[in-house]
């Protein structure tokens, strides 16, 4: 068994979940913008096994609870709180905030705040690497929301009639906002469905985030060798829905059983059990994950916020005039 | 399309203006890819891509599943990787089923990523009526697209102003809404491919009047020409302006001329209310109120679905006769 891949795994959760505690807490200070904060914790497994297990140059899309993955993808603490900050220093500038981030550098072609909205946006870019003869892998990241929507199976289909390198990361936190899966759908064996479009399926819902990386690996190596690929996380989303949501809709016993099944948790016993590392180097990494973040929520605290003018940028192309603001319209008419 | 290499035609119809302008741009560019319904062995359904298949192999001319949503979701994908696909719907009223990519996604890219990346890339469909398509193959949907910032929208009415159009879409960095009309692709005109060609922006007077400014686009265009020389021999001098792009609008050639002949008559397929023609009115009352003789009027298509019956359905858009009486009722 290998003695570096389990702490990098479990280093990865952790900075998932610290970061997503970070934005809980910037929404205290009153310093985030807005409270439309859809928060991770509990479901860091997916993110990063499937994120680890992706190569450099793969690129991914990403549903509105996605600050996970961007983590795991390599996202920088300080622009991504930034971002959600709606600051200057953010990733979009402040202009997408935390259902809107994405970093084409690292490969994030986009969070969506539209359930199943960012699902053919991989097929097309696995469409480009295909004909562009790049060795690269396209991942959509979604809930189980999103397996509800039209768009996923017109994408699978897609994938599967141009055998295209592309996978599809169903993150099933149990919850679409606060409808229980049971009240959602009728048959819930996904795998079935993506099997149905001749994809290679891969069915997640242990703790074991080592296996899990190896066997997401498998999915996104045959990916690339154009056979694309259907992957379901299992796993429980901790708090609310979105940061204002205190869970009306389920019983706090079924949250404190659930949130017994913590993949950190897990992997950090795996590790001192194993004697890969002790309490003691965990308490480091922790430690040491925790002053990053810190760090990273004074960055965004501190960043400056944009000039008014920022409206009006990125509408339209650099090359195009700066859409004209309702003042200048207005003063134009009343001093015609 | 006997000659690709000609460079001046004295009649081509607008259907292969626009294929000729795929063909040159796919010629130039290896990036530029077409998908859609039936694009590639049928040719599109007007026969727009007729041949390119044959041309460019069916890597670059790729037939898609009738599933609109991810036809255009995954063409914003394939922009934002390095291609510059030409997705084509086949009827713009399957807007209906995209408008989530359209509206919610390849708008609002480069906006929402703080101007990281666009997804350069063009959206051919075709509308209106005249084939009796009926209420889901027939409307003219501009004004959802004009009401949606981070789209250029393109309506061409002549062949010349098409095939410089599209060649001019598949070369800027911003997304563009190219709706054609299902009447045009059998009218024909001249194509000149050394004019520098019709800018995004730029409005075209077609004829130049001085009693009465008629502003219309795409097919209605046609219609304002044959009214304004029935109007002439009536010694009444119609202004026609064929605005083409509809995104960037060109409101200068708009105000000038209206202000010159002090009153309008905008002309459209689209609805009366809330709508392209709404938005062109209020645009000439802001601006030209002090000038104006009569109120602008909109002669538009009832605010109605589209019905099939060929009798309602001549009637249910705008007439060419009416449109000389409305504008000499205007100039009264």
């Amino acid at each position: 068994m290998s003695n570096t891949l389990l702490p990098k795994l479990y280093k990865t959760m952790k900075r998932i979940r610290t970061f997503e505690e970070r934005v809980s807490e910037l929404f205290i200070k009153g310093e985030s913008a807005g409270t439309m904060l859809h928060l991770s914790i509990g479901e860091e497994l997916g993110p990063a096994c499937v994120g680890t297990a992706m190569q450099e140059n793969d690129t991914f899309t990403t549903h509105h609870r996605g600050h996970g993955i961007f983590v795991a993808r390599g996202g920088d603490p300080n622009r991504m709180l930034a971002e959600i900050a709606g600051k200057k220093d953010g990733y979009c500038k402040g202009k997408g905030g935390s259902m809107h981030i994405a970093d084409m550098t690292l490969g994030h072609l986009g969070a969506n705040a539209i359930v199943g909205g960012g699902i053919p946006t991989v097929v097309g870019a696995a469409m480009s690497y295909k004909y562009l003869k790049q060795e690269r892998v396209s991942v959509a990241f979604f809930g189980d929301g999103a397996m509800q929507q039209g768009i996923l199976y017109e994408s699978m289909n897609m994938a599967s009639l141009w055998k295209l390198p592309v996978v599809f990361c169903c993150i099933n936190n149990q919850y679409g906002m606060g409808t229980k899966i049971e009240n959602a759908v009728g048959v819930k064996d996904f795998s079935k469905r993506a099997e149905s479009f001749g994809l290679n399926t891969l069915h997640i819902n242990d703790l074991d985030v080592e296996s899990a990386y190896h066997k997401s690996k498998e999915i996104i190596d045959s990916a690339r060798k154009f056979k694309p690929g259907f992957i379901e996380i299992e796993c429980y989303r901790f708090y609310g829905h979105a940061r204002m949501d205190k869970s009306p809709y389920r019983d706090e016993s079924e949250e404190s059983e659930k949130r017994k099944l913590d993949p950190i948790s897990f992997a950090s016993n795996q590790m001192i059990k194993n004697n890969i590392l002790d309490e003691a180097d965990i308490k480091k990494i922790d430690n040491d994950i925790m002053i990053e973040m810190d760090k990273a929520m004074e960055f965004a605290i501190n960043s400056p916020i944009n000039e008014e003018t920022e409206i009006f940028k990125d509408v339209y192309s650099e090359n195009d005039p700066l859409p004209v603001s309702l003042d200048e319209k207005i003063n134009k008419i009343l001093n015609n | 399309m006997s000659n690709l290499n000609q460079n001046y035609f004295e009649k081509i119809t607008y259907r292969d203006a626009l294929r000729l302008a795929m063909h040159d741009a796919m010629q130039e560019d290896k990036n530029i890819i077409i998908m859609g319904e039936d694009v590639a062995n049928y040719g599109g359904a007007y026969g727009a891509t007729k041949d390119l298949l044959k041309l460019f192999g069916k890597e670059r001319v790729i037939d898609t599943p009738i599933s609109e949503p991810a036809i255009v979701g995954a063409a914003v994908g394939a922009a934002m990787s390095g291609l510059r696909p030409v997705a084509e719907l086949m009827y713009v009223d399957f807007f209906g089923m995209s408008m989530d990519q359209i509206a919610n996604q390849l708008a609002k890219i480069r906006y929402m990523f703080g101007g990281q990346i666009s997804a350069p890339m063009v959206l051919r469909t075709q509308g209106g009526t005249g084939r009796s398509g009926g209420a889901q193959h027939s409307q003219s949907l501009e004004s959802w697209i004009m009401h949606t910032p981070g789209l250029f929208l393109s309506m061409p009415a002549k062949p010349n102003d098409a095939y410089h159009l599209l060649r001019h879409a598949l070369k800027i960095d911003n997304p563009t809404i190219f709706i054609e009309h299902k009447l045009l692709y059998n009218t024909t005109g001249t194509l000149d491919k050394n004019d520098i060609g019709a800018p995004f922006g730029k409005a075209n007077i077609l004829r130049k009047g001085k009693d009465v400014s008629i502003i219309s686009y795409s097919r209605m265009i046609n219609y304002a020409e044959k009214a304004a020389e029935i109007l002439e021999k009536e010694n009444i001098s119609a202004e026609v302006i064929d605005l083409r792009t509809l995104y960037p609008l060109d409101r200068e050639t708009i105000i000038t001329s209206v202000n010159k002949t002090k009153r309008a008559l905008v002309l459209s397929e689209s609805y009366y209310t809330s709508s392209v023609p709404s938005e062109i009115t209020s645009i000439i009352f802001e601006n030209c109120y002090k000038v104006l003789k009569k109120p602008v009027i909109r002669y538009t298509a009832e605010d109605t679905p589209v019905p099939v019956a060929p009798n309602l359905e001549k009637n249910y858009i705008p007439t060419i006769e009416k449109i000389v009486e409305y504008t000499k009722k205007v100039c009264n």
